[in-house]
């Protein structure tokens, strides 16, 4: 009985976490309207465009690193298997093909989790903490809309801006390798990158990491709106965003990837 | 009478079984500074939170300037809390901004003045509190009194009608905190503001209170004048103007037990 129970509980709270996110998300896309330049609340859009260089250019160094690896990586590995076929220049169209539709957006919300999505968690945690978010309420300024809209606009610009880089330097790395393993041009690669990769593979490469961008800034936000004590609940906050997204990042491109999947089979 | 500012009847709250308050009537008049005394634990803060809207009670009502806060809509709520400045406790600055942005942040989200208008009304309520020249700093840079007359820079922004003061003099020396009290006193006369502060400093209630109401286990046992409640006879009200502890240790008792504490330790090398 008490197994039940301690299912039951469990499977309450997952199904209440799911609802307060639902929930926020309807809240922030609201407030996301007051954040646009124009024709939102003055300052909002400087706020976000800070948000931008925080999460999007202050990443790139590391994102173009791991995806040059990460680029890297696959060429070697699928060029041991090709080999044997006497098919190397598939590789060109594996990593193009992996890197646009797959890894290049999952390697940058991976990043981005990590780098930012910890750090929504902590600054809005801290903010809790030092009663910062009650004097915003207590000022009638809604925190969803001071803090969380800016983020998320952020998040939904600089993600994708991101996912376009990754897939660069990720394509770009498997020039290098067939370079030196069958000392194909360069130009020759990216024609033959041309030809391998859709146009549609790239929005839906690019559709993917704003499904990403929200996931991140929403669980983050939810984890630091969350927190309740002391410094140690901050703590705590940030690991459970960074856990929380990346499992729910993996789970959506799960999702995402087997809709492709049957909408093309069909 | 006139009507009152603040109206809280009948006001419950519990956290799980524990009742925090319990039944707490209070009326705050326009214009008179109300201190609400109580010792760590009696419920005051909870009772701070409610008057400010960011609690929902148990049972009971809150009026604040005639607005049932828990049953009006959110517009009437934003037009209550644009008419209340709160100062908090820790002055819960934003530790991004600087003092000025701080100051500025109430009138830059809720009013559309334009940007000189907002310079020059920072300027003036920075100068009001004695900070007037620390507005390009950043809240670490500044001592704990500054910080909290920052605070109160923020929450008079707006000029709003009610001000609510949560522990102002906590965490400071008695010249800083008698320095805030003064600065309480002044915004009362300056501005015909109706001051509310919860405090547990007896000394601080002395300086600035017109009336004095006194929580004890959650439930509101005086409000009365400042003279009137100075003289009470209530045992309750009396230990705690007389700083009397609830339950004094033996000394010897405790003497007696480090010394065998200390033995055992000494005993077990």
């Amino acid at each position: 009985m008490k197994v039940l129970e301690a299912i039951g509980n469990s499977v309450i709270r997952q199904f209440a976490y799911v609802g307060g996110l639902t929930i926020q998300f309807w809240s922030g896309l609201r407030a996301s309207r007051r954040v646009l330049p124009v024709v939102g609340k003055r300052g909002r859009w400087r706020t976000a465009m800070r948000q931008v260089v925080a999460i999007g250019i202050d990443a790139l160094p590391m994102i173009g690193i791991l995806s040059a690896c990460a680029g890297f990586i696959l060429a070697i590995q699928v060029a041991a298997e090709l080999r044997r076929f006497g098919a190397l220049q598939l590789v060109v169209n594996i990593v193009a093909v992996g890197f646009t539709r797959e890894l290049g957006p999952l390697v940058t919300a991976i990043v981005v989790s990590g780098r930012s999505g910890s750090a929504i968690s902590a600054e809005i945690g801290t903010m809790v903490v030092m009663n910062e978010i009650d004097v915003l309420r207590t000022m009638a300024v809604d925190p969803v809309e001071f803090v969380l809209a800016p983020k998320y606009i952020a998040g939904m610009i600089a993600v994708p801006c991101l996912t376009i880089m990754s897939n660069l330097f990720g394509i770009l790395a498997g020039a290098v390798f067939m370079y030196f393993s069958t000392d194909m041009p360069l130009t020759v690669y990216l024609k033959a990158v041309a030809d391998a990769i859709l146009l549609r593979d790239v929005f839906l490469g690019l559709l993917k990491s704003s499904a990403f961008a929200t996931i991140i800034v929403h669980v983050g936000c939810r984890e630091g709106f969350k927190v309740r004590g002391g410094p140690e609940a901050v703590g705590q906050s940030t690991t459970s965003a960074v856990v929380k997204s990346t499992f729910l990042v993996i789970l959506a491109d799960l999702f995402f990837t087997a809709i492709f999947y049957m909408v093309r089979a069909e | 009478m006139e009507t009152p500012i603040i109206s809280v009847r009948d006001l419950t709250v519990r956290y799980g079984s524990h009742r925090v308050l319990d039944g707490v009537n209070l009326d705050v008049v326009r214009g008179e500074v109300m201190v609400l005394l109580g010792g760590s634990g009696s419920g005051k803060s909870t009772m701070l939170r409610q008057i400010i809207g960011l609690e929902r009670p148990y049972s009971g009502t809150v009026h604040v300037l005639g607005v049932d806060l828990n049953r009006c809509s959110a517009q009437e709520l934003k037009a209550v809390r644009r008419d209340m400045g709160v100062a908090f406790q820790e002055s819960a600055l934003f530790n991004s901004l600087t003092i000025e942005e701080n100051v500025s942040l109430p009138l830059r989200e809720l009013t559309t003045l334009a940007d000189p208008v907002i310079e020059i009304m920072v300027y003036i309520k920075l100068a009001a509190v004695g900070l007037g020249e620390a507005g390009k700093l950043m809240p670490r840079e500044l001592s704990g009194g500054m910080k909290k007359r920052a605070a109160v820079a923020r929450a008079i922004a707006l000029d709003p009608e009610i001000l609510v003061f949560d522990e102002p003099s906590a965490g400071l020396d008695p010249i800083v905190a008698a320095e805030l009290d003064d600065l309480i006193l002044f915004l009362k006369h300056t501005f015909q503001m109706t001051i509310l502060v919860v405090t547990h400093e007896m000394a601080s209630a002395d300086r600035i209170a017109d009336r004095i109401a006194m929580l004890y286990q959650g439930s509101l046992i005086a409000i009365d004048t400042k003279e009137a409640f100075l003289a009470s006879t209530d045992p309750r009200i009396r230990q705690f103007l007389d700083r009397k502890p609830d339950r004094i240790a033996e000394s010897t008792t405790v003497q007696q037990r480090m010394r065998e504490f200390a033995g055992i330790t000494v005993g077990g090398k």
